[in-house]
C-alpha cells in the first residue's frame, strides 16, 4: 500500500518538475517548484523521517516560494 | 520501496541538471538548482531506511544491551542541515539575478557576454 | 543545434554514472555500527527522546554552529545587497488596499501560528521538531502580518537585538560546556532529569530556545527586507 502511494507521488512530482522547467509563465513555474517540495516532504514521511519532513515543508515549500515571488515582483516593477 | 524513492530522487537530479544547462531564462536556471537540491536530499534520506523499522523517537530508555528497532538517524541529521543551507544558497543566487537585471534590463543569459574571450 | 546535442550527451553521461550507483545500492537489514551506538546509548548519555535532536545538538554540535553562522551570513548579505532604494521613491508609494478577508483572518491566525512555533522549538527533545522548524514557523507568522497590513515596518533594532543576544547566549552555553562538563556544547551542565518530561535532557531545551529565536529573527529580517517596496500599484 505504501508502494502504491510512493509510485503515484513519484509520477506526480516528475510531472510537476517538467512543468516547472518548460512552462512559459514564470508564476506557474514557481508554484510548480513549491509543489515538488511538498511531494518530497510527503516522501520523507513515508521514509520514517518526521523531522526532515517538517523542515522541508516549512523551509523548502514555504520560504523558498515566497522569496522567488518577491524577486519576480521586483523585476516586473522595474521592467514597466 | 526505497528503490522506487531513490529512482525518483535521481530522476529529479537529472531534470535539475538539464534545467541548469539548457534553459535561457535566469530564473529557470535557479529553479533547476532547487530541483537538484531537493532530489539529492531525497536520495540521502532513503539510504538510511530499514524495512519494518520505526522513526527515531524513543518511548522509553532501552534496556541495557538491546538495540531499539529504528531507522538510521545519522543521514537525517545531515539532511536537516543541508536543507537550511540550500535555502541560503537560493537566496544568494536570486540576489545575483536582481543585480544582473538591474545592470542590463534583461533576463536572457545570452546577453551577458562580458567574460567571454 | 550542436549545443543542444552536446547538452543531451552530457546529461546522458551523468545518467550512466547514476545508473551505476543505483545498481550498487543494497537495502539494509539492520543498523550499521555508528547508528547502533547512537540508538543504544543516545537516551542514556544525552537524556533526549528524539535521537536526531541528540545528534544535531550534542554529538555533532559543531555542524550546528556552522549552519547557524551560514544563516547569519545569508541574512547579512541579503540586507546589504538589496538596499538600493532612492529616497524619493519612499514618499511616493501608493499602496494597494489589502482584502478584508486577509486582514480579519490574520488577526485570528497570527497568535496561533506564533504559539505553535514556540511549542515546536521548546519540545524539540521530545517530539519531532526543533529550533530550525520553529524559527521558520515564526517567520511565516511575521510574513502573514506583513501581507495583511502593508504599512507595517519591521523594526530592525528589535530584530538585531534578539538575534545578537541569542547568538551570544548559544556560544556562552557552549563555552560553559568546556568549563563545567565534557566538551563544547555538552549538555551535562544541567541535570539530565527524568526521561520524557519537559525539563529533561540537560541544556538541550535551552540551546534550542536560543537557536529557534535566532533563526526566527534572521528569516523575519530577510522577509522584511524583501517586502519594503512590494505593494505599489
Amino acid at each position: 500500500m505504501f508502494i502504491a502511494i510512493a509510485i503515484i507521488l513519484g509520477i506526480l512530482s516528475l510531472i510537476a518538475a517538467y512543468i516547472a522547467l518548460h512552462h512559459e509563465k514564470l508564476t506557474v513555474a514557481i508554484i510548480a517548484t513549491g509543489l515538488v517540495s511538498l511531494f518530497a516532504s510527503i516522501l520523507f514521511l513515508l521514509l520514517a523521517a518526521p523531522d526532515v519532513a517538517m523542515t522541508e515543508a516549512s523551509i523548502g515549500s514555504g520560504l523558498t516560494t515566497v522569496i522567488f515571488f518577491y524577486v519576480l515582483n521586483k523585476i516586473r516593477q522595474r521592467n514597466g | 520501496m526505497e528503490y522506487i524513492i531513490i529512482s525518483i530522487g535521481f530522476a529529479l537530479v537529472l531534470l535539475g541538471l538539464y534545467g541548469i544547462m539548457y534553459m535561457r531564462n535566469l530564473i529557470k536556471i535557479v529553479i533547476g538548482f532547487t530541483l537538484f537540491n531537493t532530489g539529492i536530499n531525497i536520495v540521502m534520506v532513503s539510504i538510511g531506511y530499514i524495512r519494518n523499522a520505526a522513526a527515531p523517537i524513543l518511548d522509553a530508555i532501552p534496556a541495557a544491551g538491546t538495540t531499539p528497532n529504528i531507522v538510521d538517524p545519522v543521514p537525517q541529521a545531515l539532511v536537516l542541515t543541508a536543507i537550511v543551507i540550500g535555502l541560503g544558497v537560493t537566496a544568494l543566487m536570486l540576489t545575483y539575478v536582481l543585480k544582473l537585471h538591474q545592470d542590463k534590463k534583461s533576463l536572457d543569459i545570452n546577453n551577458f557576454k562580458d567574460l567571454k574571450w | 543545434m550542436v549545443k543542444k546535442f552536446l547538452i543531451l550527451l552530457l546529461v546522458a553521461g551523468m545518467g550512466l554514472i547514476i545508473f551505476d550507483l543505483y545498481q550498487a545500492f543494497d537495502s539494509k537489514e539492520s543498523l550499521g555500527t555508528l547508528g547502533e551506538y547512537y540508538a543504544q546509548n543516545g537516551a542514556t548519555d544525552v537524556g533526549a527522546a528524539n535521537i536526531v535532536t541528540a545528534i544535531v545538538v550534542t554529538y555533532r554540535g559543531l555542524d550546528t554552529l556552522g549552519e547557524v553562522s551560514i544563516l547569519f551570513l545569508t541574512a547579512a548579505i541579503l540586507s546589504f545587497a538589496l538596499s538600493f532604494r532612492k529616497e524619493d521613491e519612499i514618499e511616493n508609494r501608493e499602496l494597494r488596499p489589502t482584502s478584508e478577508l486577509l486582514a480579519i483572518a490574520s488577526q485570528v491566525l497570527t497568535p496561533i501560528i506564533m504559539i505553535v512555533g514556540i511549542y515546536i522549538f521548546m519540545n524539540g527533545h521530545l517530539t519531532p521538531g526543533g529550533g530550525f522548524q520553529g524559527g521558520a514557523v515564526i517567520a511565516s507568522a511575521i510574513l502573514l502580518m506583513l501581507m495583511a497590513s502593508p504599512k507595517l515596518e519591521v523594526s530592525h533594532k528589535v530584530i538585531a537585538f534578539v538575534e545578537s543576544v541569542s547568538g551570544l547566549a548559544f556560544i556562552i552555553i557552549g563555552v560553559l560546556g568546556i568549563l563545567l562538563a565534557g566538551g563544547f556544547l555538552d549538555n551535562g551542565i544541567m541535570s539530565l532529569g527524568t526521561f520524557g518530561t519537559l525539563l529533561s535532557a540537560g541544556a538541550i531545551p535551552l540551546i534550542y530556545i536560543f537557536i529557534g529565536l535566532k533563526v526566527g529573527a534572521e528569516l523575519s529580517n530577510i522577509v522584511g527586507t524583501m517586502s519594503h517596496d512590494q505593494n505599489e500599484k
